[in-house]
């Protein structure tokens, strides 16, 4: 291989983006449609937010951009010339990157040998050389500033992501895809991200940035297309638009089935949670002093983008992470860094946040399934052995109590659809054990009917007297079910109001950081 | 030279002897396994090493032949592990025991031929000219069989691919998360492919280093464990071929132990015991070590990509 | 043109026996293709091992004396082999297993009448069976070392200890140098069918645990426990099941079964401890075959173990009229099981070409 001479490292003429324009696209997946006829046009020189909530279609759509997916119809145009794009790479010849919400990193290796990865033009030896030399032009050029040497791991997020950033840069990209870029950064972080970005403009690169972020959407972008259940709400110059009214187009005022929800007492205390710290897998706190408690025949809803502490949270009230500090009681037992075993014991159901990887056994059966929490106490065993006779009698009313569509009881659970699975898993984890159910992003994923049935279960439960923590990011869901809100946003509660004291929009905002409950609405 | 230096010196000579297949061995299977591919087959490559080696030499009487031929026929059959493991998506553990099963299995049928027949062609001690008449050293490093050069030079150049060039970069990103690798334009598969390949083009090198400088003939079972040493030097060598160097040479030491401690009258059965007994005791090391330098095995070792339908 | 994989729904147990039988005929196949290459006509070979073994009566008896062994280690593979825990270390567990039983069957034999000695030694055998298999699981679950290593680095260990023994300590004095411990006595001898080798009472034992395994497996709680672990450890631990209790049993089990193994051999068999090769040949790894072929399910194995001890005799038999080294059936042990693992891909994915 010869040696390529340093300049054409940097080449990026023959590439720039002028006009990105996504022509009536539309794109279904089974039982949804992800995007239905959206219309987008980016400029060269803009930063153009793609507003909407988690489900909206932003991430679909640019995964079509980048040539991940396919659209169903429509097409796609650079420069007024129609392109094709049938892989990630088609996209990165055609000069546009991407930077994933979930880093494409490897942790071990250092930047430069993660920019180097695949990089057709690095020479053979020293790669990493070559790199380290055109890391400073970057610097320059758009404050971009990385230390080439350090592994990523030792990296701050804020970090690893303006490598990501740089990766797109060396192959020459002319308009950068950036999905949801700072859900993982600290403000500050956020500051300098949005200093690069101004930096890439001014270059002419194009940003088209996804956001579910109302503060940032008014900082830094120049126009601003809003989602809604795959469609296009609206595209707006920024500064002729408000976050109010972002807010509203954003969530809108729809909601897809009535749901009765009974005006009830609620009832004594179930669940206390006390000052609690939970570190992550990383060593970092990201649940930073949260206090609450949960009732009987009550709801207690936690809003909030996925990342910010609602998962450590969980898996310390259920037993599955330690706790760095403070308490949690259930029915006044001090379940602080209990087993889960114990913790199922007093009657708490978990439905897990990823339901195929946690919640079940996937070439197991779905009587075996069925039992994977209670196996080991009577009726379900009886001395060493387990009591089938019971357990398929059990399943066989679970399946037909929930309506779970399975060809049978022997069948292998994997077979079965997601939403069968989930009401596999709060059929299981209901019908034993309702003081507590916690219920984590309980409708992520399915179709509509079994969101519709899984949440008038959770209100049938609310009115019998159990006591439901509920964490999800759809704030249709949260708003429909929950008696009490709560808002978390980077590992702490940002207010807890009582549903009827609070609207839609103010739940937007709390979730996109830009407001607490102690702040009065000026806007 | 006195008694003693001339002892210490043959010492380590053996050590370094000893220990060549086993550097050869876990070079290979460091590159498979930061490829992410674990192949428990080595035993059974080497078996077929040292017998393609050690029957092609007599043949031919010529001993670079007979390497020639144990790196062919190491390729060969880790092909198919490659196949089964990457292409089928099989069970690497089983696919490399049914490897060892298979190679051990052949070698045994084509080896019957040649037990107890000497080789006269064996590769002779090389004399580096200037450099082995160096005190002491000179002896040790450059009065050796050319396998034992061609294996540190391998290490060397092994570790500078993997660590200072563009391709090190691509296996190394395979073997930790091949969606990125993938991502990227790094053909996933083709990468694995190849260092499996190399893994049984090594092994079967170190298993023709034993029919044709160490022992040399052909011995049923000659291998004796080693392909399973090897890996657990992998895990010791943390992956690294330069490291690797070192363990292997220790182990080479603890072979040519086993002969000093012959007079002192421990039984020799449990001297035999001893290379066992140190690979035990190099993996609860690693394990300590591993989790006080937060540095493991490649991330995606032993789980096979499937480049799924998002 | 677009090759497409996909996969597969439910599998039907009559299209997985096809497969398996597939599998093995295409094993047979590879492995006559190797003998034909080493100018040896497969015919031949493959007949006399068949022949050889399922053929005569003669052939059924020793057939059904290798299966004893392969059954009871394949036996505890199974269990290991469910909760994924790779246990490569019987022949080790057997060893361990015989050595006991020797010392207590030397020990006792003189003294006490058989109805207390064979028993013991088949508890002892047990016991320290399972110890050769705890070490590996404790260092699996506390340490996160490889068991793939520790339980074949186990094996010889074990393999050089007996050594050790026969050769030194233990030698008989009425064994004329021979590597051999002394002889049983008679009360530490097992009782065969007349006219065979067939050292019963073990056979017996290893039927009754082929089916007291399976109870285990599926229907106890340490059992389902052991199968959620392999399945999908996240599960497990989200289930609450201990990690460290569950699998130091499972391999207590999976060891001292094997153990078992290793009584039989010497009390049944030998009757006495002697080398390593002699008291197992490849036992502990042919039976991985056994248990996979068998797909984990022991009662099964009661069959698989049964064809491969057909092949061990075939083995002997090819070694014997033919001049082949017994190694020569590993051949087609590997074969049959890249045959079977490969073939499972077949089953799982269904594979379509688009023009």
């Amino acid at each position: 291989m010869k040696p390529k001479r340093r300049n054409t490292l940097h080449s990026q003429g023959g590439k720039k983006i002028e006009l990105l324009e996504m022509k009536n696209i539309y794109k279904k997946f089974p039982g949804v449609i992800a995007n239905d006829n959206v219309n987008l046009d980016v400029e060269g020189g803009e930063i153009h937010a793609l507003l909407g909530e988690n489900g909206a279609g932003k991430t679909t759509l640019m995964n079509i951009l980048y040539g991940i997916y396919q659209p169903d119809r429509g097409e796609i145009y650079i420069n007024g010339k129609k392109v094709t794009i049938r892989s990630p790479r088609d996209a990165i010849e055609l000069g546009i990157g991407m930077v994933h919400q979930h880093f494409m990193l490897i942790p071990t290796h250092t930047v430069a040998e993660n920019i180097s990865l695949g990089f057709k033009e690095a020479p053979f030896f020293y790669p990493t050389r070559v790199i380290e030399e055109r890391i400073c032009d970057f610097t320059d050029r758009y404050g971009l500033k990385i230390n080439p040497r350090a592994k990523i791991l030792q990296l701050s997020a804020g970090e690893q992501q303006r490598v990501e950033i740089i990766k797109t840069l060396f192959r020459g990209a002319s308009l950068l895809i950036l999905d949801e870029p700072t859900s993982v950064l600290t403000p500050q972080e956020t500051e300098e991200l949005f200093s690069i970005l101004k930096r890439l403009v001014e270059e002419k690169h194009s940003v088209i940035f996804i956001t579910h972020k109302l503060e940032e959407v008014m900082e830094i972008s120049d126009r601003v297309t809003v989602l809604r259940k795959g469609k296009v709400i609206a595209t707006v110059k920024t500064k002729d638009t408000s976050k109010k009214e972002l807010a509203r187009m954003m969530v809108g005022r729809e909601v897809i089935f009535q749901l009765e929800r009974k005006k009830i007492e609620k009832g004594e205390e179930v669940l206390k949670v006390k000052d609690l710290f939970v570190e992550n897998d990383r060593g970092l706190m990201a649940v930073k002093g949260v206090s609450f408690n949960v009732h009987k025949n009550e709801i207690f809803g936690i809003a909030g983008v996925a990342g910010n502490g609602q998962r450590e949270l969980v898996e310390a009230i259920t037993g599955l992470r330690r706790v760095k500090s403070g308490k949690a009681e259930i029915l006044n037992v001090d379940v602080t860094n209990s087993s889960p075993k114990r913790i199922g014991d007093i009657g708490v159901a978990h439905i897990p946040e990823e339901r195929i990887r946690f919640g079940i056994v996937p070439n197991l059966s779905v009587y075996e399934n069925a039992v994977l929490r209670d196996y080991y106490h009577e009726p379900f065993s009886k001395g060493s052995f387990l009591n089938y006779p019971y357990i398929k009698e059990h399943t066989k009313k679970l399946v037909r109590e929930f309506s779970i569509d399975t060809p049978s009881i022997e069948t292998p659970v994997k077979l079965l659809s997601g939403g069968n699975i989930q009401k596999l898993i709060l059929a299981r984890e209901i019908s034993t054990k309702s003081n507590l159910i916690i219920a984590a992003h309980p409708t992520y994923g399915l179709d509509v009917a079994a969101t519709e049935y899984i949440r008038k279960l959770l209100l049938k439960k609310r009115e019998e007297g159990a006591a439901i923590l509920l964490v999800s990011e759809d704030l249709e869901e949260i708003f429909e079910l929950s008696d009490r809100i709560a808002v978390m946003f980077e590992g702490k509660f940002m207010g807890i109001a009582p549903r009827e004291k609070t609207s839609l929009q103010d739940i937007g905002l709390m979730m996109a950081g830009s407001k607490t409950l102690e702040e009065k609405d000026e806007d | 030279m006195g008694g003693y230096e001339f002892l210490i010196i043959s010492v380590l000579k053996r050590a370094l002897v000893a220990g060549t297949p086993l550097l050869l061995g876990t070079l290979g299977e460091i590159y498979a396994e930061r490829s992410g591919v674990l192949n428990l087959g080595v035993e059974g490559l080497m078996a077929i090493g040292a017998v393609s080696g050690f029957g092609v030499a007599l043949v031919t009487g010529n001993p670079w032949l007979g390497l020639l031929a144990a790196a062919v026929f190491g390729a060969i059959l880790s092909l198919v592990h490659a196949f089964v493991s990457v292409t089928l998506k099989s069970n690497q553990i089983i696919s490399g025991l049914a490897l060892t099963m298979l190679g051990l299995g052949i070698s045994g049928l084509w080896g019957k031929a040649y037990i107890g027949i000497p080789l006269t062609t064996k590769f002779e001690s090389v004399k580096i000219p200037i450099l082995s008449k160096i005190p002491y050293v000179g002896e040790i490093l450059f009065h050796q069989d050319p396998i034992f050069y061609i294996s540190v030079i391998a290490g060397i150049v092994m570790w500078f691919i993997l660590f200072k060039t563009e391709v090190g970069i691509n296996i190394r990103s395979v073997g930790e998360n091949p969606l990125a690798a993938d991502a990227m334009g790094v053909n996933v598969y083709k990468t694995r492919y190849v260092c499996v390949i190399i893994g049984g083009v090594l092994a079967g090198v170190a298993g023709a280093h034993l029919s044709l400088a160490y022992i040399p003939s052909w011995i049923e079972g000659m291998t004796g464990g080693r392909g399973w040493i090897v890996i657990a030097l992998t895990i010791f060598a943390l992956w690294n071929p330069l490291r690797a160097m070192l363990g292997a040479y220790l182990f080479g030491g603890i072979y040519v132990l086993q002969y000093l401690l012959q007079p002192i009258g421990i039984p020799p059965n449990i001297l035999l015991m001893f290379p066992y007994l140190a690979t035990l005791f190099v993996l609860l090391v690693s394990a300590q070590e591993t989790f006080r330098k937060r540095m493991g095995a490649p991330r995606s070792l032993g789980v096979p990509y499937d480049k799924e339908e998002k | 043109m677009k090759i497409k994989v996909e996969r597969r729904g439910e599998i039907s147990p009559k299209k997985r026996f096809v497969y398996l039988i597939l599998s093995l005929i295409i094993g047979f196949l590879i492995g006559g293709l190797i003998f034909l290459f080493k100018g040896i006509n497969p015919f031949y070979a493959l007949q006399k091992i068949f022949v050889g073994s399922f053929g005569s009566i003669y052939g059924w008896k020793e057939t059904i004396t290798k299966a004893i062994p392969l059954m009871l280690c394949g036996i505890g593979l199974t269990l290991a082999f469910k909760g994924k825990f790779w246990n490569i270390g019987a022949d080790g567990q057997l060893l361990f297993g015989a050595l006991l039983a020797t010392w207590i069957g030397l020990s006792l034999g003189k003294t006490y009448p058989a109805f207390v000695v064979l028993p013991l030694m088949f508890v002892g055998g047990f016991i320290s069976g399972a110890f050769w298999g705890i070490i590996p699981a404790i260092m699996k679950v506390k340490l996160g070392i490889n068991e793939v290593i520790t339980t074949l680095m186990l094996n010889y260990i074990a393999e050089q200890f007996i050594q050790y023994l026969v050769y030194g300590p233990w030698k008989g004095k009425t064994q004329y140098g021979f590597p051999y411990t002394d002889n049983f006595s008679a009360s530490a001898t097992l009782p065969v069918i007349k006219g065979t080798r067939i050292h019963y009472p073990t056979l017996i034992i290893g039927i009754i645990l082929a089916i007291l395994i399976y109870i285990f497996i599926m229907k106890t709680k340490t059992g389902y426990e052991i199968r959620v672990i392999g399945e999908n450890p996240e599960a497990a631990k989200y289930a609450g099941i201990n990690f460290l209790k569950t699998t130091i049993i499972m391999m207590a089990i999976s060891g001292g079964i094997a153990g078992l193994a290793g009584v039989g051999e010497v009390a049944g068999i030998h009757h006495h401890l002697t080398t390593p090769t002699q008291i197992s040949s490849g036992y502990g790894y042919t039976a991985i075959i056994v248990a996979w072929l068998a797909r984990l399910n022991p009662l099964v194995v009661i069959l698989s173990s049964i064809f491969f001890g057909g092949i061990l005799v075939g083995g002997d038999t090819i070694q014997t009229s033919m001049g082949l080294p017994f190694a020569t059936i590993n051949i087609f042990n590997g074969l049959i099981l890249i045959s079977v693992i490969s073939i499972n891909f077949f089953l799982e994915y269904k594979i379509s070409i688009k023009r």
